[in-house]
Order: structure tokens, then C-alpha cells, then sequence
């Protein structure tokens, strides 16, 4: 098998953004924000989001840590960026349904987009945090903002 | 393929596996270590013919397990040329025993304002526990620092150590590192200052040969699992003196003397320490992994590890574009190889090697504050035991250069090279 294998993990779209993350940085104005950290390796990830009417105005991230975790980040934020936040919170829990190795139906699938190509970290069990860590901080966010 | 130190490798049937399509290179032994067959016959055997409790039946089964329990203490004192069976703690573990220390020795002797001295180097288990006495006992928790190389800065040590100093605890050998700390020297540093000097022998024992007496330490402590024995077992070494003043942290059955209603008393050492039935076929275990390690001779494993790190830090060093933490120069260097390859986050190469059969590990090696000491935030590690051998340290130095190819070029290039 080898490093083959490693091509499933690490796709064209994942390398790409984490050597070119978008939304990498510190908004201005948040709403609100939420630091992650992954104690085992010492990934670190803080997303910050400006909610505007229920929708998602402006979203972004900074911190450090591996391919995944960087990419993850940065396809989250293309996700989210401008969706309401009942659809964000629907479409963070079908993403760590997919990471976990279940299935999502067809219309969030194709709302995660590119996002849902990290699905394939479900092969690689001990990835799956990093894959996981800045959605979740994401959910924290948009969980305290909706109960506000 | 050659077998390891004596053919060792033939008694370790774990290694006899393939992982990801690839035969296994197990170089994850600083976090534990594979046991051999004679280690899993002991406890088979034990449950088998001999399972009963400790020290409180007259039957038969009940004075073999206790036989067999307290034998393997005398062996685990013949191992570190402790002076009795009376100065070795069973404990769960390493951390245990640091905990017990720092707990109830460290909290009597440490007075406001004292100090206690660690090292930069230090697993948290040789931190977090001082770090609680410090606070407890509003002391102060001091560092040993490094020189550029990575070893201890003795010049540092004895600015560090002083008259207010009350302990001093240092790794033997790191985990990340891959140094051994002058003990020795440290304790008679300490001993000078009137200080204690309590030695974390995690990554020592397992490799090289102890000797309590003459590194004049006043605790040592060390896990069975890093040994070739199972979890779940691990010793507290006291000099007999300081064992017999220092105050239990546990109580219940085992460890009383006579129990009224409002007062009890305890056994003597060691048994005072060990409330509650022990780990006892973990402990037989170890007394059946320190045969094991004799029979190869704590000299040879020293040296057929030393030939491994001879072979393969050299070839490490020069991958473009790595950063090998410690001293570069293999005579200075232990088993424990830790490593960064620039640009690439130690999870994705742990990854890479994985897929290609190898087991390290990537993280921060439960030594946050050396990492931050190295303005690292991770790193990968590869570490050696005696079954390991020359054509593994190839098939990790080549999976090294093929996962930096890999990132390089993307999945193009490493479908072709399949
Ligand atoms: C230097 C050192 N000290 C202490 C420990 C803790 O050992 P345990 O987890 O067995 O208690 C380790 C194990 O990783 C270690 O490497």
C-alpha cells in the first residue's frame, strides 16, 4: 500500500488550502469568537464570525497546526460565509457526521461542496480531530450566539 | 533481515504483523514498549495456577502469589542495586510514584519560600505534581535550562540549586531529547545544598543500567509498560531512611498495622505505602520482564542501541531540510530521536509513515514546556529498543524522504512512484 494511500487523504483541494488558507485572519467587528485547542498536538484554532440578521456577514480564522486541521478551517469558512446560521449549525453537524464515517443527505452534501472532501478523514481515525476542531469551535460560536 | 539483539525480535510476536500493506517498524518504545513471550506466559501461568490475594490468606494459593509477589520485588531491587526489597514501592506507574513523592514527601519538607528545582526537559509528570507543592506550599518552582546542543546546562544547574533549594527532580533520561542527565552529579550538587534529589527514570531503566546506590539518589522512580512489562505497574525507589519518615498518601486494608476505631497504624515500608490489593500478576510480570532484560544483559542492550543510533542519526541529519532536536553527535544520543521536517506539521509525516507500516509518534510528548522552550509546537519521534534494527531505521530514513516528496510534489508525482 504505501504512501498510495496517502493521496486519499490529502486531495489537490485539502493541500491547496491549507498552503492557501482563505479567510485566514482577524475580522473585524466579531459578534463572536471561540478558541479551540487540540491538547494532544497542540493544534490551535480561533474562529471569530460577524453575525448580521441571523445570516453569517463575515467569518474567519487564525492559529496554527497541520494540513488538515489548516484545511478544514479554511473550507469551513468558505462554507459558512453568508449562510444563516440555522443552515450553518445544520451544515456543521453534517460535516462531522461525514467525518465520522455517516451518511448526509444529498442537499447538504452539495451545500458542504469542497468542504465535504475532507469526508474522506474518516479512513484515517486518528485525523478525525483535527479535521473536526475548528467546526466545532464554529458550533460553540454560533450556539452562544443564538442563545443570546 | 537481521533479528535484533540476540534474534530478541522471534520473542515479540506483535512485531510479526503487517500494517497498511507494510510489514510493521514498531519505533514508538519511548511511549511503551512490546512485551515478549515469557512476560505473557508469567501472567498466563499466574492466573492460571496461582491467582489468589496477597498477604491475607493461609491457604496454599495465597502464600504462592505472595511468594511469587514479593520475589519479583528482590529482583526489581537486584535491578537498580537498590540496598532491600524494603526501599521498592509497587505503584501504578512513573506518574504515581512522582505523585506520591511530591504529595506527601515533597509537601512536608517544602516550607514557604523554599524552592524546588526541575529541568526545561521535564515530562509533566516530573512538573505538574512540583508545580502543585510550589503552590501549595508557596514555594518556588525553578528551571534547569539547556545548552544550544540540548543537554542540561550544568554551568546553569549550579546557579539554580542553592541553599533554599529542598528538592531537586530531574529526568535520568528524556523523552524527547535523547540525553542522560549527569544524576550523579546533580545529586551530589544537591546533596551539598542540603537538598533532595529525586531522579524520573521512565526512559532510563528500560536501557541502561541503574544503580541507586552509586548515583546517591533519594527517590527514583520508573514505569514496568516502557520495560517490557505490562500497564499498570511501576516503582518508587526510597532510600530506606527518608521511605521509613515519609507518610503514606493512601490508606485502607494492606497497608494498616492495627485499626481501632478512631486511630490506626501502618505497616513498615514498603508495604505502608500499598493500600488495597495491588497489581499483582503486573508485578510477577515485571519480575519476569527484568529476567528477560538480564538474560540479554543491560550492557548489551546500551550498546546494541547505541550501534542503532550510531547507524541511523547520522543519515537523519542530513534529510534537507530537518531540524533534529539534541546533540547531534550519535555518541551523546540515546534511542529517542526527535525530529521536524521543515514545512511539513509532524501529524501529516506521522501519517505519511504510518501508511507505510511505521509507528512514531507526533505530538508534544507530554513536555509542553520544552517545546515552548524549543519555540516548537510539536515534533515527531522515533525511538529504538533492541529489537529494533538497521534495515528499520532504513525503512524509516527512506519513508522520510519519500513523505517530503510527497508534500513537495503533490499526489501526482507519488501515484507515479507507486
Ligand atoms: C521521562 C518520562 N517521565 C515520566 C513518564 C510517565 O510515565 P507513565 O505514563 O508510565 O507514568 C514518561 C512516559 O511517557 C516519560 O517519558
Amino acid at each position: 500500500m504505501g504512501l498510495a494511500k496517502l493521496n486519499e487523504l490529502y486531495k489537490t483541494v485539502i493541500i491547496d488550502n491549507a498552503n492557501y488558507p482563505r479567510h485566514k485572519g482577524q475580522i473585524a467587528d466579531p459578534t463572536g469568537e471561540m478558541q479551540l485547542k487540540n491538547p494532544t498536538c497542540g493544534d490551535l484554532i480561533k474562529v471569530s464570525v460577524k453575525v448580521d440578521d441571523g445570516k453569517i456577514a463575515d467569518v474567519g480564522f487564525t492559529g496554527s497546526g497541520c494540513t488538515i486541521s489548516q484545511a478544514s478551517a479554511s473550507l469551513m469558512t468558505t462554507v459558512l460565509m453568508g449562510k444563516d446560521v440555522k443552515t450553518a449549525r445544520r451544515l456543521i453537524l453534517a460535516f462531522s457526521k461525514l467525518i465520522s464515517g455517516g451518511d448526509i443527505d444529498d442537499e447538504d452534501e452539495e451545500l458542504l461542496g469542497d468542504a465535504a472532501i475532507v469526508g474522506s478523514v474518516a479512513e484515517f481515525p486518528t485525523r478525525i480531530k483535527c479535521a473536526a476542531l475548528a467546526w466545532h469551535a464554529m458550533d460553540e460560536v454560533l450556539d452562544k450566539t443564538q442563545k443570546s | 533481515m537481521s533479528k535484533g539483539l540476540n534474534d530478541s525480535r522471534t520473542d515479540f510476536p506483535i512485531l510479526d504483523q503487517e500494517v497498511n500493506g507494510e510489514p510493521l517498524v514498531y519505533l514508538d518504545n519511548a511511549a511503551t514498549t512490546q512485551k515478549p513471550v515469557s512476560v505473557l506466559q508469567t501472567i498466563m501461568h499466574y492466573y492460571e495456577h496461582d491467582n489468589a490475594n496477597v498477604h491475607r490468606g493461609v491457604h496454599t494459593l495465597a502464600e504462592r502469589a505472595t511468594e511469587q509477589f514479593e520475589a519479583a520485588r528482590d529482583k526489581v531491587a537486584a535491578f537498580i542495586n537498590a540496598p532491600s526489597r524494603k526501599t521498592i514501592v509497587y505503584t501504578r506507574s512513573t506518574t504515581e510514584s512522582l505523585n506520591w513523592i511530591a504529595s506527601s514527601f515533597g509537601n512536608a519538607m517544602v516550607n514557604e519560600g523554599d524552592e524546588i528545582v526541575i529541568s526545561e526537559l521535564e515530562h509533566h509528570s516530573n512538573v505538574v505534581p512540583w508545580q502543585q507543592v510550589a503552590k501549595n506550599q508557596h514555594a518556588t518552582l525553578k528551571y534547569i535550562g539547556l545548552t544550544a546542543d540540548g543537554e542540561l546546562d550544568m554551568d546553569d544547574a549550579r546557579k539554580q540549586i542553592t541553599d533554599k533549594t529542598k528538592i531537586v527532580a530531574i529526568a535520568h533520561a528524556s523523552n524527547v531529547m535523547g540525553v542522560v542527565n549527569p544524576i550523579k552529579e546533580l545529586a551530589q550538587l544537591a546533596h551539598a545544598h542540603n537538598a533532595y534529589m529525586v531522579a524520573d527514570g521512565a526512559q532510563s531503566t528500560p536501557h541502561l543500567k541503574v544503580d541507586v546506590q552509586d548515583l546517591d539518589v533519594d527517590f527514583y522512580a520508573f514505569s514496568g509498560h516502557k520495560m517490557l512489562a505490562p500497564t499498570g505497574i511501576g516503582i518508587l525507589y526510597g532510600k530506606p531512611e527518608i521511605l521509613d519518615e515519609m507518610e503514606p498518601t493512601q490508606f485502607g486494608g494492606e497497608m494498616i498495622n492495627e485499626v481501632h476505631e478512631q486511630a490506626a497504624d501502618w505497616k513498615e515500608s514498603p508495604w505502608k505505602f500499598e493500600a488495597g490489593t495491588p497489581n499483582i500478576s503486573g508485578a510477577i510480570a515485571l519480575g519476569s520482564a527484568i529476567d528477560y532484560l538480564n538474560n540479554l544483559g543491560m550492557d548489551n542492550i546500551s550498546a546494541y542501541e547505541q550501534e542503532l543510533v550510531d547507524y541511523t542519526l547520522p543519515k537523519l541529519t542530513q534529510i534537507d531540510g530537518i531540524t533534529v532536536y539534541g546533540p547531534h553527535d550519535p555518541a551523546k544520543h540515546t534511542g529517542v530521536l526527535s525530529f521536524n521536517l521543515e514545512g511539513l506539521h509532524p501529524h501529516d509525516v506521522a501519517t505519511g509513515l504510518d501508511m507505510d507500516g511505521i509507528a512514531v509518534r507526533a505530538g508534544h510528548h507530554c513536555a509542553q514546556p520544552l517545546m515552548e522552550y524549543l519555540s516548537c509546537e510539536a515534533t515527531c519521534r522515533a525511538s529504538f529498543y533492541f529489537y529494533n534494527t538497521k534495515e528499520e531505521a532504513d525503512r524509516l530514513l527512506d519513508a522520510l524522504n519519500e513523505v517530503k516528496e510527497f508534500f513537495a510534489n503533490g499526489t501526482s508525482k507519488a501515484e507515479r512512484t507507486v
